[in-house]
């Protein structure tokens, strides 16, 4: 079973002005344990996908089915607790809480999931190492570089256990060492935890790592290739 | 919720310099708030006070028709079931006996007219301090026969020491003249010039000899040791006593009392609105500068999982912990200030003292330290605080979370 199935989704902004076709019936799954790259030019609509898939906006029309569950029908309090279990997001600017330690950010997700003390700080813990920042438990977001914020943003998203994470853009802010760090982990994690992590892009080192990559174009799927190696492409 | 109190104190702290501005506007307007409130009740309180302890209790038992007619012969002859009523309720600490009446005082070539008030002096002692307030021979004591007290006022006026002779001329019950004279046993000062200059005391029964109207008052004055219980004093002694009598509150005998402390208390609160409307704008200015510049942040929040209305409740604790902070440090600050000045009030002098004393008031400011002021300001600026920040919350619930994490 597909943990994501898109269906002629469509996205129209300034319906009644001059409208802008960010979506024009896209069709896509995703399976379990993919890391998958969404690729194309500025303005291809990768975000508005992004943002669809993650319940984030409402379609102007198709739908989204995260293991058999229509997000798109959803009103907007369930689709916050919907997202809160089965979705984990990682943004472009990190988008940290500031006044939250490391140790807080994490937690604040499974605080918000009502998980109990000693689960969460085994979490924590466990999600920290991998990350290599174990050191950082106790320092605020402000006192670390980019590629370290990311990492706690990384460790966020996983620490609700989700289904699948969406991940915007989630190196274009950071130098190339900080990226190849941040890659590696994710592909770690996502070997480890088995979870799906679907992200927009322009990096090629995002997409040499990728196991998939969806082209976009004007809204559009124009390819959607599969790579077993990173220099081994088949077409799907 | 721990969680979002948590959130909502860094949050406070996040901009240190504009959350101590804001704060000191909330400490500031608590101050002034309490200040004026107090030194205001402090006044009245006052007032009331001289009006009561000096003239008319909380509560006055006379004959019906009195008060419209302050005549002495519509006074009324004393019956003991009265005592027997006022001793049944707890409320009433003191009945006081007066019979008051109007006569010429005369010394040599010069008269003067003066209210005479015949007391029973432990009473009235108790009821206003009399007895300390003789500043020249003695007040009265358990002797039958006993002189006059009089103000110093009236004493420079008519050129009478300690011991000359006063002569009283008038009216007395039913048509019978009134003349007597009496000895200068106390000369006393008020603080309220008309007092001293104007009233003389007698002994009850001098007084009752000198009018003419043997076991005879004009009025019954009750103290009381809760001044809450007033309706319900008044109610008993109403149930108790016949209908010859009237019972009446002090604010029904005090009425342009009451109305000067309602014109004054209005122009008051006008005051403070205006102060607490400045808070308002400078709450709701910080308030909506920390939601503005933190939106990408609560769009982020509700992304990853978290419910508006958490949201919204992390703002209102912003919002209360900027109130209480005013609150509490403004009160800590002033309390002790008005602590002082309820012990020792504040004498006016000059222009402003003669002005209260025109009307009758003790030229003093003291400090009121009554719960209510504390607790009213307290929450008036809590729902002031709670209110401003009604237009942040109102955006937080329409934040388009899409659009705001794309800026």
């Amino acid at each position: 079973m597909p943990v994501i199935e898109v269906k002629q989704l469509k996205k129209t902004y300034n319906e009644t002005m001059v409208p802008v076709h960010a979506l024009n019936g896209v069709d896509l799954t995703f399976e379990k344990g993919e890391f998958t790259a969404i690729v194309g030019p500025s303005g291809c609509g990768k975000t508005t996908l992004l943002n669809m898939m993650g319940g984030l906006d409402r379609p102007t029309s198709g739908i989204v089915t995260i293991e058999n569950d229509d997000i798109t029908n959803m009103k907007a309090g369930e689709l916050v607790d919907f997202r809160l279990n089965n979705i984990g997001f990682i943004f472009q600017s990190y988008n940290l809480i500031p006044v939250l330690t490391v140790k807080e950010n994490i937690e604040f997700i499974m605080e918000l999931q009502h998980r109990n003390r000693k689960e969460m700080e085994d979490r924590v813990r466990y999600l920290l190492e991998v990350m290599g920042l174990s050191d950082k438990i106790n320092v605020r977001p402000r006192y670390l570089s980019g590629g370290q914020q990311q990492r706690v943003a990384v460790a966020r998203a996983l620490a609700s256990k989700p289904k699948f994470i969406l991940a915007d853009e989630p190196t274009a802010n950071l130098d190339s060492k900080s990226t190849d760090i941040l890659l590696d982990l994710m592909a770690e994690l996502n070997q480890k935890e088995n979870v799906t992590f679907v992200f927009s892009t322009h990096d090629q080192r995002v997409m040499d790592k990728a196991r998939r990559i969806i082209t976009l174009e004007d809204g559009k799927v124009i390819s959607d290739i599969k790579q077993v190696k990173s220099n081994e492409a088949r077409h799907s | 919720m721990k969680q979002i109190i948590i959130l909502a104190w860094r949050n406070l702290w996040r901009n240190r310099r504009r959350t101590m501005i804001t704060l000191a506007s909330v400490f500031m307007a608590v101050i002034l708030a309490i200040a004026i409130r107090s030194l205001q009740k402090g006044v009245y309180a006052s007032m009331i006070s001289n009006a009561v302890r000096f003239s008319t209790g909380y509560i006055q038992v006379h004959a019906k028709g009195y008060w419209d007619d302050q005549n002495i012969n519509n006074s009324f002859e004393y019956d003991p079931s009265l005592s027997a009523v006022f001793q049944k309720n707890k409320d009433i600490s003191l009945y006081v006996p007066r019979l008051e009446s109007f006569a010429l005082a005369s010394s040599g070539p010069h008269t003067k007219g003066v209210a005479v008030t015949g007391i029973d002096p432990e009473k009235e002692d108790e009821m206003n301090g009399l007895a300390k307030k003789i500043i020249e021979g003695d007040y009265f004591n358990s002797q039958p026969q006993q002189g006059i007290l009089i103000g110093d006022g009236l004493a420079e006026y008519l050129q009478l020491h300690l011991g000359d002779t006063l002569v009283l001329l008038g009216q007395g019950y039913h048509g019978a003249t009134a003349a007597g004279q009496f000895p200068i046993q106390g000369i006393f000062h008020y603080p309220l010039d008309q007092m001293n200059n104007t009233m003389v005391f007698l002994s009850l029964p001098d007084a009752q000899l000198l009018f003419g109207a043997e076991n005879s008052l004009t009025s019954i004055s009750l103290m009381l040791q809760n001044e809450n219980a007033i309706s319900s004093a008044k109610e008993f002694i109403e149930k108790h006593v016949d209908s010859t009598y009237e019972v009446m509150e002090w604010p029904a005998m005090n009425k342009t009392l009451v109305q000067e402390i309602q014109g004054d208390n209005a122009g008051g609160i006008i005051m403070l609105g205006i102060l607490y409307l400045v808070v308002a704008f400078g709450v709701f200015g910080t308030i909506l500068m920390m939601t503005m510049e933190r939106k990408k942040e609560f769009a982020a929040m509700i992304a990853v999982g978290m419910r508006r209305f958490k949201l919204t409740f992390m703002v209102i604790f912003e919002t209360i912990f900027i109130g209480l902070i005013g609150i509490v440090s403004g009160t800590l600050i002033i309390l002790p200030i008005l602590i002082y000045f309820h012990r020792h009030p504040v004498a006016l002098t000059g222009a402003a003292a003669e002005t209260y004393q025109q009307f009758g008031i003790e030229p003093v400011m003291p400090a009121s330290l009554d719960p209510s002021i504390f607790l009213y300001q307290g929450i008036t600026v809590l729902c002031i605080a709670i209110l401003s920040a009604f237009y942040p919350l109102w955006y937080i619930n329409r934040i388009p979370v899409a659009g705001t994490l794309k800026q």
